[in-house]
């Protein structure tokens, strides 16, 4: 009932702009064109000025409003993450002054050189030096920033470190499914035509591989911290991508193309909720890339911690291969309760991996 | 230079001649054009112009108000509106938007402002109007195939709407339809008949725009009035030309995307489908490759952004000049900056692809060419900013929507900068920083060089002036509203907030923007139904608006403003015009304008 309220205020409002339209064209007619239009003219040249300044204040209120809630308040928790930031922070500085300069340049222009009929415009059709400073000026800052640029992206894309440790991530419609390497740190080979969830094998690995009977697959990811890891990609069914907010990364998840990423984790989960002062913090892995319905439940979760509790974490992990071998349940890890509280909110994406 | 000048001259002449005695014959003065000659199936550029335009501004409003009822779901997710049962059904079980319906509307918004609106709308509507005006031709090279770039256009929307009734609805994997969720059924419901109707319309659509664009350019090369060499011509007119060349280089490849798209979707083909398990279905193609789609479409989707763009780059140039009473400020560098925006656009696609798996080294060389396409942007910035400069300003509609403009152009621009450097992409890349960015520079402030255009040129198109009260606060809501809307979208960006998500009450990491996305769907609402009254300014205007009394009300240069004030088909009543200058002598010699028309005086000063 409120809508159709709503919508007849609309109409009316409409129909009431529309009679002042209508009555100060009139008025304008009476009045003279010319001495309308310089009123007119006056006005929106002071609402120009009027802009700038509320407009820079908004952007003002804005920032102190809404910066603590964006990652900038708080560090990156990858060391690819704080090139990222520093990069990020230099292009701000830049890009900021340019468009503190531009901007009042523009509106101040237009307050400032109003229709007056004491002023005829300067007739300057050219001027080959001022052209050829805002072509130089703006290469140079360009060239600056596209070489810090690729600078850390040859960094962040290079080769990962060789003791990095390898965590397997795949995608599928709505859910995030991990496989570690076990003890050899080799993947098993997979072959999708071996995928069938119902005995066991979601991912379609190769029992034939011997490299995959230490294999171990879980729903959630654990790394330790300060030791490299990286990430091998896949998705089963679309395009998935793998956000890490919080290390500042990102990759997509392509079918028939896997695709590797690496960083080293910073902070454990328990010092990020010191950190950012959050008692329920946790690393999020968000699929970055529409792949349907469900893409924006498309949740997982990494756990970041010591070695120690690392160690102990896998070792209550027992390999797919013998779970499956042994006829035991299929997938679902039911293992540890803590992630079963983390991830308890977001039901689905779990559900449907049991 | 000056022979191949004279020459055009001529052939412009000719043809002139000999499209003079075709209507003397087709056209007998006792007889009136028939409604569907002149309405319809018409070949008057000027028709078919604003055929364009009002098929775009029915578009808009219906690619608007899908926006507006996604921003319902987005700002209050827990509300729940019992009139979209009533309106959309099973799409709106309960008064709230399913998830499907929501993807839906986003892929639907997307497309239609792309591609229909600002596409067709945009560069359909003022070339067609403006390139005979202002080049000083009878109408196009080819009036049929004109019409026929109209009608393509209106299958192609027929199509495109039909989709939207179809049981499983239309296309819902975003605008730019990535396979394989694009190409399996059974991944998504909006993949079922609504990804067939999207591919359909949409290589309608490349049909229509090809032959829009190759009838732009020959008549652009071809038919200028004597004397009007390519550097006398607007700067409207060199935009319009480089968007078509844009156009017809582009397009086709993405033609070639979707009908590879068509085949692997009907016909067992692999082109994009590789190693596919999807809901436990295991499915035989392999060896093709999802990656090789983002590579044709971007081919296409990134010239796209700049055929959006560059129109409005052209006509605000034009219309800073009029009103600052000033010429444009370095016309040469303005066109060099044009002609390299439009070369760097074919070589930059990839940078919609830093985070796909692509190869690092390749990744840099589009990380340095998309950074380069800010010189000539600044360039064209610095240029306005000193066209403004000791001017004398008149601030008609048409002008207040081309300042926003060069606002909205720096803004969006700059953070460009970010996006395209890859390093930071790969933090910034699908969040709402992009959002953001492309909104703001592509489509508010592409919307704003159109709004310009149409405030500027109505007065050419229908002989009458839209209100300019109801102007003055389209204007101001607008720009202030667009603002509210993708400022605050930069802060949800730069905390890593997804693109696309219905919602985010379920993550830690984004759940603290529900304030702000209520806030901005409000402003949202306020702003879509300050466009309703510019519609309707429009519509209103056309039969009751105040009628224009000179040819000139502008007091311009250009050669539209030599015709009468309703031009019949022809344009001109006697002979075209001849041009003796370019189009920018404003306060030149102590005279406010000096039309192209008017022969160089023996005294006159140089430039």
């Amino acid at each position: 009932m409120s809508g159709y309220f709503i919508l007849i205020i609309l109409v009316l409002a409409s129909v009431l702009i529309f009679q002042i339209s209508k009555a100060s064209e009139y008025v304008s007619v009476l009045k003279g064109e010319e001495k309308s239009f310089k009123q007119s003219n006056r006005i929106n040249a002071f609402l120009f000025i009027l802009f700038m300044v509320l407009g820079l204040a908004g952007a003002w209120w804005c920032n102190e409003l809404l910066y603590d809630r964006t990652l900038l308040a708080q560090p990156a928790a990858s060391d690819h993450g704080e090139k990222i930031d520093f990069m990020l922070w230099m292009t701000i500085i830049v890009t900021g002054i340019v468009f503190l300069l531009t901007q009042v340049l523009l509106f101040w222009f237009a307050f400032k050189y109003q229709y007056s009929e004491k002023r005829t415009s300067y007739f300057f059709p050219h001027n080959n030096k001022l052209e050829l400073l805002w072509t130089v000026v703006p290469a140079i800052f360009l060239t600056v920033l596209v070489g810090f640029g690729l600078f850390y992206w040859f960094k962040i894309t290079g080769d990962a470190p060789k003791d990095a440790q390898i965590v397997e991530i795949t995608g599928k419609q709505f859910n995030w499914m991990m496989r570690y390497p076990g003890k050899d740190n080799v993947l098993g080979r997979k072959n999708y035509r071996l995928t069938d969830a119902s005995s066991g094998n979601a991912l379609g690995v190769d029992w034939e591989d011997g490299a995959s009977h230490d294999d171990v697959e879980a729903s959630e990811m654990h790394l330790v911290v300060g030791k490299p890891v990286q990430l091998v990609i896949n998705a089963q069914d679309v395009i998935h991508d793998v956000g890490l907010v919080h290390f500042r990364l990102k990759m997509d998840a392509v079918p028939g193309i896997p695709t590797t990423l690496w960083f080293t984790p910073k902070y454990t989960t328990e010092q990020m909720k010191k950190i950012t002062g959050n008692k329920d913090f946790v690393y999020e892995i968000s699929c970055d890339q529409i792949c349907g319905s469900g893409h924006y439940s498309m949740r997982g979760v990494i756990v970041v911690e010591t070695q120690e509790e690392y160690d102990a974490w896998m070792s209550s992990k027992k390999p797919q291969y013998i779970t499956v071998k042994e006829g035991a349940a299929p997938a679902a890890p039911a293992a540890d309760s803590t992630a079963a509280a983390v991830t308890a909110t977001m039901s689905k994406p779990l559900a449907q991996l049991k | 230079m000056s022979s191949e000048t004279i020459s055009h001259g001529h052939a412009a002449e000719a043809s002139v001649h000999s499209h003079d005695s075709h209507e003397a014959h087709g056209h007998d003065h006792h007889h009136e054009e028939s409604f569907l000659s002149k309405y319809v199936f018409s070949t008057d550029h000027k028709m078919i112009g604003k055929q364009f335009l009002i098929t775009g501004i029915i578009w808009a409003i219906i690619g608007g108000l899908f926006s507006v009822l996604f921003r319902l779901q987005l700002g209050y997710p827990e509300a729940s509106f019992p009139i979209l049962e009533d309106l959309f059904g099973k799409w709106a079980a309960g008064g709230r938007i399913s998830n499907e319906f929501y993807y839906a509307l986003v892929t639907m918004h997307g497309t239609i402002l792309v591609f229909f609106v600002l596409t067709a709308g945009l560069s359909g509507t003022f070339a067609n109007i403006l390139i005979p005006l202002q080049i000083g031709a009878r109408d196009m090279a080819s009036g049929f195939m004109n019409m026929l770039s109209y009608w393509f256009f209106f299958l192609a929307s027929v199509v495109m709407f039909a989709s939207l009734f179809i049981q499983t609805g239309p296309a819902s994997g975003g605008w730019t339809i990535y396979p394989p969720l694009s190409a399996l059924g059974q991944a998504s419901e909006g993949s079922k008949l609504g990804m067939d109707f999207w591919l359909i319309s949409m290589a309608l659509f490349i049909v229509s725009s090809l032959l829009g664009g190759l009838n732009y350019i020959s008549t652009i090369l071809n038919l200028r009035t004597k004397g009007m060499s390519m550097t006398r011509m607007p700067l409207t007119m060199w935009a319009i030309f480089f968007t078509a060349v844009l156009g017809v280089l582009s397009f086709p490849v993405l033609l070639s995307g979707a009908v590879l798209l068509l085949f692997d979707r009907n016909l067992g083909t692999s082109f994009y489908l590789s190693e596919i398990v999807v809901k436990g279905e295991i499915l035989p193609n392999e060896g093709g490759s999802a990656i090789l789609f983002q590579h044709l479409f971007w081919f296409l989707g990134h010239p796209e952004v700049y055929i959006i763009l560059l129109p409005a780059l052209g006509m605000v140039s034009e219309i800073l000049s009029v009103n600052s009473r000033k010429p444009i400020f370095g016309y040469l560098a303005m066109v060099g900056s044009l002609f390299a925006i439009c070369i760097l656009a074919f070589l930059v696609w990839a940078h919609h692809m830093f985070v796909t798996g692509l190869n690092p080294f390749l990744g840099a060389f589009f990380v340095l060419l998309t950074l380069l396409i800010a010189v000539p942007s600044a360039i064209k910035v610095f240029n306005w900013l000193t066209t403004l400069w000791k001017g004398n300003i008149r601030f008609t509609p048409g002008m207040l929507f081309s300042i926003g403009f060069i606002s909205l152009f720096i803004s969006g621009g700059l953070t460009g900068i970010f996006l395209g450097n890859s390093t930071l992409d790969i933090h910034l890349h699908d969040t709402y920083f992009v959002v953001a960015h492309f909104h703001i520079v592509m489509g508010v402030a592409s919307f704003f060089g159109m709004f310009a255009g149409v405030y500027h040129w109505f007065p050419k198109m229908y002989g009458r002036f839209l209100n300019n009260t109801m102007a003055y606060i389209h204007f101001w809501v607008t720009l202030v509203g667009a603002y509210l809307i993708f400022w605050p979208m930069h802060y949800s960006g730069l905390a890593g907030m997804p693109r696309r998500y219905t919602d985010w009450s379920n993550w830690q990491s984004f759940n603290q923007f529900q304030d702000m996305n209520r806030f901005i769907s409000t402003v949202a609402m306020i702003v879509f139904a300050v466009q309703i009254l510019f519609v309707f300014n429009f519509f209103y205007s056309i039969f009751k608006g105040r009628k224009v009394t000179s040819t000139n009300p502008w007091g311009a240069n250009t050669l539209e403003w030599t015709t009468p004030i309703n031009p019949g088909h022809g344009n001109w009543p006697g002979d075209i015009p001849e041009v003796h200058r370019w189009a920018y002598d404003y306060s030149k010699d102590g005279r406010e304008f000096i039309p192209q028309t008017e022969p160089i005086g023996a005294y006159e000063s140089k430039h």
